[in-house]
């Protein structure tokens, strides 16, 4: 479903990232690990267009979007969780949830994002920033959903959450897979990583110096956290 | 008496810094652009009715509808061919721009009229004068006092209550977010834009008929329209227009009490609301930008 072939990318002087690519095939989870500072969030904004790369291709479905406006990308089925859960607070909770139009046909209705988050509906007048940090964090994911988004690429959904909201966070990637939206996910934690993804992707200094699946990270899980600095 | 008096002066002519404010706060938010051009726009309102008026005989009721209409689509123009082109650079070279703009627009109105004022009479319909109760008071004062209110309050609702105020909203507050949920933020940039710029030209065509018609009347007031957008919240709407009224309100009794002070009265508070509370009476910590 995207393909990202040798993407460049820099800040200034510094470049971030040294050619990246990877695969992500339609339905699959797929996290990409790393330390601070390897480059995730720079590739996830190259993907989104929020980031001009220097070189490289990426690819969905076969279609080049490398120098796509996001809200073309958006139009394709990508649909992007940022890292700090991209909450208005001058939008109510609805408003931020119907502020994105509607981008695939299987887009979710309100109602039905209601009944799987019902304390969306309950504060459904509110302004957005007033819900807690795993309410925010449902609300983003609930967006990309209720845009019908088919690929969702989340920035650490789980940063700085209490250990029952990671694993409500867990429940909701699993419920967006079930519904058949494929997604590519940064995250730190690598246990956390292996409860809901299929494959992970390990970047270090702007590349993708390894793809691991599960069992894998299971058995070198101790070489992986102190690799991870964690 | 006198005092209530003066506050109701007070607040006509905070109905022109509400309408100024109102547009100059839309443009920042939407664009980040501080609008140096604004009173230039404002006196063209102005000067645009009086040549109607002169030229082809267009009354002041049309003269409402199409100055703005024409404002705005200038506005927009220059939205496109210059204001775009730096809009992605330091916010100084549209500073400059518009300042400069507003220069010229001076000018070119003072080469063909010179810098004394035109004279524009009221309205027929808004001569004379109203009883209110309390006090007596011209019928044309009276009218541009609601027709702001009811213009600031229509703004204020499509702003809340519709998806276009919605997309406005969002790409005030994160622009480059709204832009990766699916909005092409860009195509209401220029719009937006040329809204504000209809407001200057309407609050220009209402100041027609009160006040001095004449390339100056722009500058003169611009200063005080930075400090009132200062004072409600850069970038709050709903701040912009309050603020406008009330340093209406504050100047005129201001003129009252302490005339010699009365200019300067604006710029203390602005400098007490900056002290105090650095994103305005009206505005959040985080909805505003640097």
């Amino acid at each position: 479903m995207l393909r990202v072939a040798d993407l460049t990318a820099s800040y200034g002087e510094a470049q971030v990232l040294q050619g990246v690519s990877l695969d992500v095939a339609a339905g699959e989870v797929v996290t990409l690990v790393g330390r601070n500072g390897a480059g995730k969030t720079t590739l996830l904004r190259c993907l989104m267009g929020l980031h001009r790369p220097g070189s490289g291709r990426i690819e969905l479905d076969g279609r080049d979007i490398t120098k796509l406006p996001p809200h073309k990308r958006c139009a394709l089925g990508l649909g992007y969780v940022p890292d700090d859960r991209g909450i208005y607070s001058t939008l109510t909770v609805e408003e931020n949830l119907t502020l994105p139009p509607r981008t695939g046909p299987d887009a979710w209705s309100l109602a039905q994002v209601y009944e799987t988050f019902p304390v969306l509906r309950e504060r459904r007048k509110q302004a957005g920033t007033h819900l807690s940090g795993g309410e925010q964090q449902m609300l983003s994911v609930a967006r990309v959903l209720r845009m019908g988004a088919r690929l969702l690429l989340a920035d650490e959904p789980t940063e700085g959450l209490a250990p029952i909201l990671v694993q409500q966070i867990g429940e909701i990637i699993r419920t967006v897979k079930e519904h058949g939206v494929t997604v590519l996910l940064i995250e730190q934690n690598i246990h956390f990583a292996a409860t809901v993804a299929d494959r992970h992707h390990l970047i270090a200094q702007g590349r993708v110096v390894e793809s691991l699946d599960n069992a894998e990270v299971a058995r070198r899980e101790h070489e992986l956290l102190e690799y991870l600095g964690i | 008496m006198e005092l209530v008096l003066q506050l109701f002066n007070g607040l006509v002519s905070g109905s022109f810094y509400a309408l100024l404010a109102l547009g100059l706060s839309v443009i920042f938010g939407m664009l980040g652009v501080v609008n140096f051009a604004h009173g230039a726009f404002y006196m063209l309102g102005a000067v645009g009715a009086f040549v109607l008026l002169d030229t082809v005989g267009l009354s002041w009721w049309l003269a409402l509808v199409v100055v703005p209409v024409v404002l705005g689509l200038v506005g927009m123009v220059f939205e496109r061919l210059l204001v775009a082109r730096l809009v992605r650079l330091d916010p100084l070279y549209n500073f400059l721009l518009t300042f400069g703009i507003a220069l010229i627009l001076q000018d070119v109105v003072r080469l063909r009229y010179g810098v004394q004022s035109q004279p524009y009479s009221r309205p027929e319909l808004l001569d004379g004068q109203v009883n209110l109760g309390l006090f007596v008071y011209p019928k044309y004062q009276v009218f541009v006092l609601v027709f702001s209110v009811v213009v600031s309050v229509l703004v204020w609702l499509v702003l809340t209550k519709t998806r276009v105020g919605m997309i406005v909203r969002a790409s005030t507050e994160r622009p480059e977010l709204t832009r990766a949920l699916g909005i092409d933020v860009r195509r209401w940039v220029t719009p937006v834009f040329g809204f504000g710029i209809a407001l200057a030209g309407l609050a220009g065509v209402l100041a027609a008929p009160m006040r001095a018609v004449n390339s100056g009347m722009g500058g003169d007031l611009i200063i005080t329209i930075f400090a009132v957008v200062v004072i409600g919240g850069l970038g709050s709407v709903f701040g912009s227009v309050a603020a406008g009224y009330l340093v209406g309100m504050l100047s005129a009794v201001g003129n009252l009490y302490a005339s010699a002070f009365s200019q300067s009265l604006v710029f203390v508070l602005m400098a007490l609301v900056l002290l105090l509370r650095p994103a305005g009476l009206f505005g959040r910590e985080e909805g505003v930008r640097a």
